[in-house]
């Protein structure tokens, strides 16, 4: 698949109906979940046939991508139920079935039961504002005291690898 | 929440040291067509808790025959990777909740997604 087949594809997943200040919820948009993980398939090989984590998946962009580039299954874990309804809705509509969803807080939950089962980790790229391999982060105006109409944030793609 | 999630999650409830293997009471059950990936099976199984799989996999009422003990060889053992692919991915509680074996603290299970939050004085 191409990245640009990837993007478009993305662009069919909905997103936060109501996004929640508290829980810093943007959407990932298309664009950027469609580049960060054609990079993580095409440059590492971490999705076909892996098995991957997706934590504070939101509305599962990063996971209904991944499941689109043939992972071997996804497991999205969000604290949000909301998000996670949306996520639900979404995986409906693009008829996924090899991926599942917990609702749960990542701050409280012991990782390292899991470091040693899942493959490849993804998150939703957070804030950044360093500038070593940015990608132009275009984020609508999801909150309501955003003043413009869109800011543009740079985003950094970083990948750590267990030596 | 299908059996391979199951087998990874634990109760971190406060002052529980034995949250593992979460027991399953199931009020519906689904049964989805998942694309079987040989490879991808056999690169889980020595990752899994394999009595608990089996455990869950009979209290769902879908062990498919799945011995006690890992069969060796099993990568090679086409029609054995086909059993645990179906347990692992196939088989998915929609409605119930998840019991941790210490506390009894229970986690609802609603539309298939497992809700693990804890309130304030158990974390």
């Amino acid at each position: 698949m191409k990245l640009k087949e990837l993007e478009s594809c993305l662009q069919q997943v909905d997103t936060f109906e109501t996004p929640k200040v508290f829980l810093e919820q943007y959407p990932t948009s298309p664009h950027i979940a469609a580049c960060m993980l054609y990079t993580i398939h095409s440059t590492f090989d971490d999705i076909e046939g892996k098995l991957v984590a997706d934590l504070g998946c939101g509305c599962g962009v990063l996971s209904i991508g991944a499941a689109v580039l043939e992972a071997g299954f996804c497991v999205g874990f969000d604290i949000d139920h909301d998000a996670l309804e949306i996520f639900r809705r979404n995986a409906e509509e693009f008829e996924i079935s090899n991926l599942d969803l917990v609702q749960c807080d990542l701050c409280s939950l012991e990782m390292e039961a899991y470091s040693s089962k899942f493959d490849t980790v993804i998150m939703n790229p957070p804030f950044g504002t360093k500038h070593n391999q940015e990608l132009r982060y275009d984020l609508p105006a999801s909150y309501k005291f955003h003043k413009k109409k869109s800011v543009d944030i740079q985003v950094d793609f970083l990948r750590f690898s267990k030596s | 929440m299908k059996l391979l999630t199951h087998n990874m999650l634990t109760s971190h409830v406060k002052g529980v040291t034995k949250g593992y293997p979460l027991l399953i009471k199931a009020t519906e059950v689904k049964f989805n067509e998942v694309e079987f990936n040989p490879e991808f099976i056999s690169r889980m199984i020595p990752k899994l808790e394999w009595s608990a799989l089996i455990h869950a996999a009979q209290e769902l009422g879908h062990r498919q025959d799945l011995p006690d003990d890992l069969l060796p060889d099993y990568d090679k053992n086409e029609e054995f990777l086909k059993k645990v692919h179906k347990a692992l991915l196939e088989v998915e509680v929609m409605e119930g909740c998840l019991k941790c074996p210490e506390s009894g603290r229970e986690f609802p299970i609603s539309r298939g997604i497992p809700n693990m939050l804890l309130n304030e004085d158990e974390v």
